[in-house]
C-alpha cells in the first residue's frame, strides 16, 4: 500500500504577542504515517493537540518545525513549507477536510456548499449538485432542506452538510475532525459506511473520533497523541 | 461728417494673422478644436461673433459673400452681418449661393452643391459634442486626444432607450476623417451628408467659446449611429408649396389664425432659383398656385 | 497551463510617500489568475494607496507594478501610455468603488451603464448591446425591466450590484475592489459578498480587494495581507493568517472582532 502522508517530526507552539509573549507548547516531535485505504486515528484527551495536527496537515496551521509530506500522483509535496498556491492546488484535488463546526456561508444553500468541492474541481454544476444530494440524502438530511442555507440548521444538521463537503470529491487524503459528535446512532452508522466505503477507494483517512464505537469500526490504527505533548 | 476708417473687415492684421493660423491648424487635423483668441466684436456672444471673425479673416477685397440664418438672406442677423463686411470691407455681397465665394451661415448648409471655389463659414455656440455628457473641460480634452468616445454613442443609445429612435435632430454629431468627433454647428440632420466630401472648405467658428475647426474639401464625415438604427435623413411629407422641390429642407410657415401653415424651402435663394427657372418656361409645373407676400429682392452691393 | 504558472500582477517594492507622510512602503506581492487577493487593514493602514498603486491611478515613489496583457506580453505599467491604461481599464481590468455613485453614471440609465463599455470597444448594435445588458442585469439579480431607469432609482444594493456588472461586462480578468460592501447593510451586504463569491468563481476572475472587515476577507479570498501604518505585518492563506497568526497586530485584529 503507498504511503500518502507521512508526517515527520513536527513540532508547534503558539506564541501569544497578547499576552507578552507567552509561549503555548502544542505538540513536539509528532511522526505518523497514513496509508492508502487505511484510517488512522488520533486518540488522547482535549487539548492534546489532535485537532491542531489536522490544521497542520491541511495547512490552516503553521508548523514550527518538521515536515509533512503529502504523496500525490508522482509528487511530493510538503505541506509545512509549501507556499499558499501549492497549498490552494493540494486543497483542491489531493487533501480535504472535515472540520468540526461548519462555518456557514450567508445565503448558500446547503446542497450548493456540499457540492462546491466539486465544482472547484471543474464539474458541471448539475452533476455537483446531484452527488451532493445524493450524499445528504444517505445522511437523511430531508429534501426539503436543501435549498435552504445552513445557518440556521441545528449541530447535527450542519454536521452533515459538513460531512457531505468532505465525501463529495475524491481526494485522495481524507481529514476527519469529530465527524460523528452531533449525530444519532442511525447517522453514526451512515458516517461508518462512508468512511469504510472511502477506505476500499483507496483513500487515506485520518480522523479524530471520541466514541469508541465508531472508532472501532473505522480505526486500522491508532496513534496516541499523547506521546506527542509538549513540555510545558 | 467722418466716417469711422475700420481696418479691411474690421479685424487687425494681427489678429487675422492669428486667427489664420488657427484655421491652418484646424484644417490640419480636421475636426479637432483649435483654441484661438477670440476677439471683442460689436457685436454680443450668441449673434455670431465667431462666424463673423472666421470671416474677417479669409475674406479679400474680390471676394463675394452670402450671408444665410437658417436658410434666409432677409432675417435680421444675415442683413446685419452682410451689412457690417460691406461697410468695413467693402466686398460685393449677393443672395445667389453660385455667385458667392465666402458663405457665412447660421444653422443650415445651402441646397445648391459647394463647388472647390467657396467657403462655408458655419456659426457654432457650443462646439465640444461631449459637453452634455461630460462637463469638465480637462476631461473632454482628454477623450478626444485618446479618442476615448464611448460615451457619444451612450447618448444615442439612451435616445433610444427613450424615444425608440435617435431623437437629435440637429447638431447630431458626427465622424470626420474617421478619427475627431465634431459638433457640425445646429444645423438640422438633414444637411449633415452635404458635409461628406463637399468640395467647398467648411470652417466652424465659435466666439464665446474661443474655438475653430475646420473639414477641409472633400473629407469624410459620417453621422454616428448605431448598425440597427442606421442614420436616416429627416423626411418632409410634402413638396415646398412655392417652387415644388422635394429634396430641400422645408420650414413650416403659419399663414393664417385659423392653423394654416404651408412648408416652404428653408434655403430662399434655392426656392428663388427654382422659382425662377420655372417661370422661364412655359409649362406649369405647379399644381397648387397660391397667393404669397412678394418677395424682396436682397440688395445686390 | 503553462499560461497560468505566470503571474498576472507582479508588484516589487511598491513604496508611496505623500510629502513626507508615507502612503506604504516596499510592498511584493503577486497575484495570480484566478486568484482573490484581500488586503486587510485599519484606518492609516496603507490598503487604499496600495490599491490605487496596483491599479495605475498612482504612480509609486518607488517599485513597479508588472501587467500580464492579454497578448501575454508582461508590461510595466509606468511605461504604458494613457490610451494604452485607459484601454486597459475599460477591458481587462474592473474597479469597483466603494461609493457607487463614483463608479456609475448616475443620469445613464442602466442599460447605458453596462453598455458603455461595450460601446466604448466598438460595439455598434443597439439590439446585441442592449442583450448584453439585459442579461447581465439578470445576472447581478436586479430585474431586467428596470434596463431604462437611471441608477438614481435604485437602492444602495442595487447600485452596487450595477456597477459591479458595469464593470465585468467586458470579461476583465482582473479586478480591483475597495471596500464593496461598505456603508451597506447588512443583509444587503450578504447578498452582494453572495453574488460577488459566486461570479469570481464562474468567472475565474483575480481580485484584490481592499477592506477593513475580516469577515469579508476569509469569505472571499484565498490569501489575505494584513498592512498596518504602510508597511506588511503579514501575508498568507487566509485560513492560516486568521486561525494561526504570527504578528502581534495581527493577532491584535483577529481577536478585536466581535463574534456574532
Amino acid at each position: 500500500m503507498t504511503t500518502v502522508l507521512e508526517v515527520s517530526d513536527v513540532s508547534k507552539s503558539f506564541t501569544m504577542h497578547l499576552r507578552g509573549g507567552m509561549t503555548l507548547p502544542v505538540v513536539r516531535g509528532v511522526s505518523f504515517a497514513a496509508r492508502a485505504g487505511e484510517c488512522v486515528v488520533l486518540a488522547g484527551p482535549s487539548g492534546a493537540g489532535k485537532s491542531s495536527i489536522l490544521k497542520m496537515i491541511f495547512g490552516s496551521y503553521r508548523c514550527d518545525l518538521g515536515a509533512i509530506h503529502v504523496h500525490h500522483g508522482d509528487e511530493r509535496t510538503d505541506v509545512a513549507n509549501a507556499g499558499p498556491r501549492t497549498m490552494l492546488a493540494l486543497r483542491l484535488r489531493v487533501v480535504a477536510y472535515v472540520s468540526q463546526f461548519l462555518r456557514a456561508v450567508p445565503r448558500v444553500a446547503a446542497v450548493d456548499v456540499a457540492a462546491e468541492p466539486l465544482i472547484a474541481c471543474g464539474t458541471e454544476r448539475e452533476i455537483a449538485a446531484h452527488r451532493a444530494g445524493d450524499l445528504l440524502a444517505r445522511l437523511n438530511l430531508p429534501d426539503r432542506m436543501w435549498g435552504l442555507p445552513p445557518a440556521t440548521f441545528s449541530g447535527g444538521e450542519q454536521q452533515r452538510v459538513n460531512i457531505a463537503r468532505g465525501l463529495v470529491g475524491d481526494h485522495p487524503l481524507l481529514l476527519l475532525d469529530e465527524p460523528t459528535a452531533s449525530l444519532d446512532a442511525a447517522n453514526r452508522a451512515v458516517v461508518i459506511d462512508l468512511v469504510n466505503a472511502r477506505k476500499r477507494r483507496g483513500t487515506a483517512i485520518v480522523a479524530i473520533v471520541h466514541d469508541a464505537d465508531v472508532r472501532d469500526a473505522i480505526a486500522d490504527r491508532i496513534v496516541d497523541v499523547t506521546t506527542f505533548a509538549a513540555a510545558a | 461728417m467722418s466716417a469711422h476708417t475700420y481696418n479691411f473687415a474690421y479685424l487687425d492684421e494681427q489678429t487675422k494673422r492669428m486667427i489664420r493660423r488657427a484655421i491652418l491648424k484646424a484644417v490640419a487635423v480636421p475636426g479637432y478644436q483649435v483654441p484661438f483668441a477670440s476677439r471683442e466684436m460689436p457685436m454680443p456672444y450668441g449673434w455670431g461673433t465667431g462666424g463673423v471673425q472666421v470671416t474677417a479673416a479669409v475674406l479679400g477685397p474680390n471676394d463675394v459673400l452670402k450671408v444665410i440664418d437658417q436658410g434666409s438672406d432677409d432675417t435680421t442677423n444675415a442683413v446685419s452681418i452682410r451689412k457690417f463686411f460691406a461697410k468695413t470691407a467693402g466686398v460685393r455681397t449677393t443672395t445667389r449661393t453660385a455667385e458667392a465665394s465666402v458663405i457665412q451661415t447660421r444653422h443650415r448648409i445651402p441646397e445648391r452643391p459647394l463647388t472647390e471655389d467657396q467657403i462655408l463659414v458655419f456659426q457654432v455656440p457650443i462646439p465640444e459634442p461631449l459637453r452634455f455628457l461630460e462637463p469638465r473641460e480637462t476631461e473632454t480634452r482628454r477623450m478626444h486626444a485618446l479618442a476615448d468616445y464611448g460615451v457619444m454613442h451612450v447618448k444615442l443609445y439612451e435616445d433610444i432607450a427613450r424615444h425608440g429612435h435617435i431623437a437629435t435632430t440637429y447638431a447630431y454629431p458626427v465622424k470626420v476623417d474617421d478619427r475627431y468627433i465634431m459638433d457640425p454647428s445646429p444645423t438640422p440632420k438633414f444637411d449633415n451628408p452635404k458635409m461628406n466630401d463637399c468640395a467647398a472648405l467648411q470652417l466652424f467658428g465659435a466666439g464665446r467659446e474661443k474655438r475653430i475647426y475646420a473639414i477641409p474639401p472633400y473629407t469624410k464625415v459620417v453621422s454616428l449611429d448605431f448598425e440597427d438604427h442606421p442614420f436616416e435623413t429627416y423626411r418632409h411629407n410634402a413638396p415646398c408649396a412655392l417652387c415644388g422641390a422635394t429634396d430641400s429642407f422645408l420650414d413650416e410657415v403659419v399663414t393664417d389664425d385659423r392653423g394654416g401653415r404651408m412648408f416652404v424651402c428653408s434655403d430662399s435663394d434655392y426656392c428663388e432659383a427654382r422659382r425662377s427657372a420655372q417661370r422661364t418656361t412655359t409649362e406649369g409645373t405647379k399644381t397648387q398656385e397660391r397667393v404669397k407676400p412678394a418677395e424682396t429682392e436682397a440688395d445686390n452691393g | 497551463m503553462a499560461e497560468n504558472e505566470q503571474p498576472l500582477l507582479v508588484a516589487d517594492g511598491l513604496t508611496r510617500w505623500y510629502g513626507r507622510q508615507l502612503g506604504c512602503r516596499d510592498v511584493s506581492l503577486e497575484l495570480f489568475e484566478g486568484e482573490v487577493l484581500a488586503v486587510v487593514g485599519e484606518s492609516g493602514s496603507g490598503k487604499s494607496t496600495l490599491l490605487h498603486l496596483l491599479a495605475g491611478q498612482l504612480a509609486p515613489s518607488a517599485g513597479l507594478v508588472r501587467y500580464r496583457m492579454r497578448d501575454g506580453v508582461t508590461r510595466d505599467l509606468a511605461a504604458l501610455s494613457e490610451a494604452e491604461r485607459r484601454f486597459l481599464a475599460r477591458t481587462d481590468w474592473g474597479y469597483v468603488q466603494q461609493d457607487a455613485a463614483l463608479g456609475l453614471r448616475m443620469a445613464v440609465s442602466a442599460g447605458g451603464n453596462i453598455g458603455e463599455r461595450l460601446m466604448a470597444v466598438g460595439w455598434r448594435h443597439y439590439g446585441r448591446i442592449r442583450g448584453a445588458a439585459e442579461s447581465w442585469l439578470d445576472r447581478v439579480e436586479i430585474d431586467p425591466a428596470r434596463i431604462d431607469e437611471a441608477p438614481s432609482n435604485y437602492s444602495g444594493g442595487m447600485r452596487q450590484r450595477l456597477q459591479i456588472a458595469r464593470n465585468l461586462v467586458t470579461q476583465p480578468r482582473l479586478v480591483f475592489m475597495d471596500e464593496p460592501t461598505g456603508g451597506l447593510d447588512v443583509s444587503v451586504q450578504a447578498r452582494l459578498l453572495d453574488l460577488l463569491r459566486r461570479l469570481v468563481q464562474d468567472l475565474g476572475l483575480a481580485v484584490v480587494i481592499v477592506t477593513h472587515d475580516l469577515a469579508v476577507a476569509r469569505l472571499l479570498s484565498h490569501r489575505i495581507m494584513v498592512m498596518k501604518g504602510g508597511e506588511v505585518i503579514e501575508t498568507g492563506l487566509t485560513d492560516q493568517v486568521l486561525d494561526d497568526p504570527r504578528e502581534a497586530y495581527t493577532q491584535l485584529l483577529v481577536s478585536s472582532v466581535l463574534p456574532v
